[in-house]
């Protein structure tokens, strides 16, 4: 962006925003696939339930019904707007590696090793968990990439399989090593108290991971578009030979976007399990970065509009578990309105649809001039 | 433990389990070869697995035929994987972005079908769904050792090495294999020489969505008699890889989805001798993306010297 672009007022590029019709576009879009997906949600919920107006009610009204619900949305907003930015990282450079899934699993895995083993003072404790959570989920990430460029391997077919043998090896570290065994349920051993994140609200569960989060929103928000190594991503993102061309190391690029990358997906594991429990106790991968695809898509590869994606789909997650818990509708169902809201965004065809009637429309406008030019002759 | 292992390689029974585990994979396996060589990559075979696997047991229970179920089931494979043309093809997205989206939503959308209509959300085993049967091959059922691995295998097993010659020769005795393979070297070229691309495409996605749609039943209805969450593990994912492995042929595919199938029958083997389950189950995923390296290095260092040739003349010394 330009000086002269910075100065201008808030109000003036409100007003700009809706007259430019290339940014207004594709954003209409986005609200459109958003809202789309909550209608096929409401369609789906008449389609099985016995109660469909309470369940639609639940679904759509409930978040905001109760106090507690709130506080869920915002707890619910950290894993994912973690996983959001790392992927907005990760598609900006037009890769697809779905890694972060182990980096935020491993990332919780070694923040438990931390929490446990290390005497620390309150405060430095966490914070030490997330350095060397986010270090080892950093070189996690690494790993697709040195397959991509290496061997040529497909970073998403590379980092799904990973996926298998990491969450296998995470389990393995917790049973084996920090397991509680006195514990009949399967239990890392109790965290120090120095460990837990600080709560924001009494007797709420809202941790101060959320402020960590908007935190990282920021900074990664510079990182992209302030600074040397966010505008190489974009570059190699838009055009990887002609980045390559004008004397850019690739390769390098590609290491630093996907260590960037798994080292958010780590500190974000890490925030989780600090912020929201008292000992390890995830019995499956509750595996954010499958929506962590949907926040960065629905945030148009964007860090600084992440919260508003992550907001969305954390209200969805509430919404759907509210109305799981009292009615006849399996939570799962979110999973097709998340798959539908890819599908949108990811046609170009449907996310251009404007674009192309327009450009459509003044061609046939030019062409139409130019037979009457050609006419009069 | 060296006996052990030894004991273990020597026995039928490990090798009836390996042949049990390879079916599956090699099917997708196949699928994913055929996509590849038309260039479209299927991420959405787990997909294709999951629903197929899931709507297999459905029509089966509802029905009372494990027939209709199968061919139910193939047809929900094949749905997923023309919602993946549709949707990469037609409306110009990113096809590995269609597949991420159908994988999430198919795993999520089968749990939530199977609760809608059973009311758990872990298992069918409330419906009574019915098994693809067993088959006894006359005289292979006599040999010594062989009779002991090969026969009595579930009927989707004789139809994957079936399946294994039915695409061998499609892409290499057929002329639609001689388009299929020139749409994935070069649209352009295929589209001048009278193609249709997206045609051939879609043809590869039926067949591709057949062959998951097999596997998926497969998984449901003789591995295991139940539709179960999350019951393709990954399977799907594992044949993208295992493509790589194969060359991106028929044949080749055995061998890929051989290596996936010796580990995976070694993992039920190597829990009896105390080694930790997690890392053994870790296994077959980690080989294969082993596989997949081994192959490309060779595969890179081959096309290399095909080059140096080429410009120079001269073999690599």
């Amino acid at each position: 962006m330009n000086k002269h672009q910075e100065k201008r007022s808030l109000g003036k590029s409100i007003s700009m925003f809706f007259t430019d019709r290339e940014a207004l576009e594709p954003a209409l879009i986005t609200l459109f696939a958003a809202l789309f997906s909550l209608l096929a949600g409401v369609a789906l919920i008449f389609l099985v339930s016995k109660e469909p107006v309470q369940s639609v009610q639940n679904f759509l009204l409930g978040p905001f019904l109760r106090k507690y619900n709130i506080y869920y949305m915002m707890i619910a907003m950290v894993p994912l707007t973690f996983t959001g930015l790392a992927l907005c990282i990760i598609y900006q450079s037009k890769h697809m590696s779905l890694i972060v899934d182990s980096s935020f699993y491993i990332g919780a895995v070694v923040a438990t090793a931390v929490g446990i083993h290390l005497t620390l003072p309150a405060g430095v404790h966490p914070a030490v968990a997330m350095l060397a959570a986010g270090t080892v989920g950093g070189l996690i990430g690494l790993l697709p990439a040195i397959l991509k460029i290496r061997w040529r391997a497909n970073e998403l077919v590379s980092s799904l399989m990973l996926n298998y043998v990491f969450y296998f090896v995470g389990s393995f570290i917790i049973l084996y090593f920090l397991r509680d065994r006195n514990q009949s349920i399967l239990s890392s051993l109790p965290f120090k108290t120095t460990f837990l994140l600080p709560r924001l609200v009494p007797n709420s569960q809202l941790h101060a991971g959320f402020i960590i989060a908007a935190v990282f929103v920021v900074l990664v928000s510079i990182f992209m578009y302030r600074t040397k190594w966010g505008y190489e991503i974009r570059l190699i993102g838009a055009n990887q030979k002609f980045a390559s061309y004008a004397g850019l190391s690739v390769p390098t690029v590609i290491l630093y976007s996907h260590f960037v990358s798994g080292f958010l997906g780590g500190v974000g594991g890490a925030i989780e399990i600090s912020g929201l429990y008292k000992a390890f106790i995830w019995q499956v991968n509750p595996s954010y970065a499958w929506d962590g695809v949907i926040v960065a898509m629905l945030a148009r590869k964007n860090p600084k509009f992440v919260p508003i994606s992550a907001f969305f789909l954390a209200y969805m997650r509430v919404g759907a578990d509210f109305m799981s818990r009292r009615g006849d509708v399996a939570f799962e169902f979110i999973t097709l309105l998340q798959g539908m809201i890819i599908l949108i965004l990811a046609s170009d065809k449907i996310v251009n649809y404007f674009k192309a009637r327009r450009l459509k429309r003044t061609a046939l406008q030019q062409s139409g001039q130019a037979r009457a030019v050609a006419g009069g002759l | 433990m060296l006996e052990f292992i030894a004991g273990v390689f020597g026995s039928s029974n490990y090798w009836f389990i390996v042949v049990r585990s390879t079916a599956p994979i090699l099917l997708v396996t196949l699928g994913a070869v055929i996509t590849e060589q038309a260039g479209i990559k299927n991420m959405a075979l787990e997909g294709s697995m999951l629903w197929a696997a899931l709507v297999g047991v459905l029509a089966s229970a509802a029905t009372g035929n494990v027939w209709i179920g199968l061919l139910a089931g193939m047809a929900a494979g094949v749905v997923i994987a023309l919602i993946l043309g549709l949707f990469a093809l037609k409306l110009d997205a990113n096809a590995v972005l269609v597949g991420v989206a159908l994988n999430l939503l198919s795993t999520g959308g089968t749990v939530f079908t199977l609760f809608a209509i059973t009311g758990d959300k872990g298992i069918s085993s409330s419906l009574a769904s019915k098994t693809l049967p067993m088959i006894t091959i006359p005289f292979i059922k006599d040999m010594p050792w062989l009779g002991k691995v090969l026969s009595g295998q579930n009927f989707i097993i004789y139809v994957s090495i079936v399946a294994v010659i039915i695409i061998h020769v499609i892409l290499n005795k057929m002329t639609i294999g001689r388009r299929i393979r020139a749409t994935g070297e070069n649209v352009e070229a295929a589209r001048a020489a009278g193609i249709d691309p997206d045609r051939i495409k879609f043809f590869t996605l039926i067949v591709s969505g057949m062959l998951a749609g097999l596997a998926g039943c497969f998984l449901s209805m003789g591995y295991t008699s139940n539709f179960t969450s999350g019951i393709s593990a990954g399977r799907g994912y594992v044949a993208n890889a295992a493509q790589v492995v194969a060359g991106g042929t028929a044949i080749g595919s055995i061998f890929a989805a051989l290596i996936f199938g010796v580990t995976d029958a070694m993992a039920t083997f190597l829990q009896n001798v105390g080694l930790p389950p997690e890392l053994i189950q870790a296994l077959p995923y980690a080989v294969t993306i082993v596989g997949f390296i081994v192959v490309t290095f060779f595969r890179d260092r081959r096309e290399a010297a095909r080059k140096l040739k080429l410009f120079t003349g001269k073999e690599k010394r």
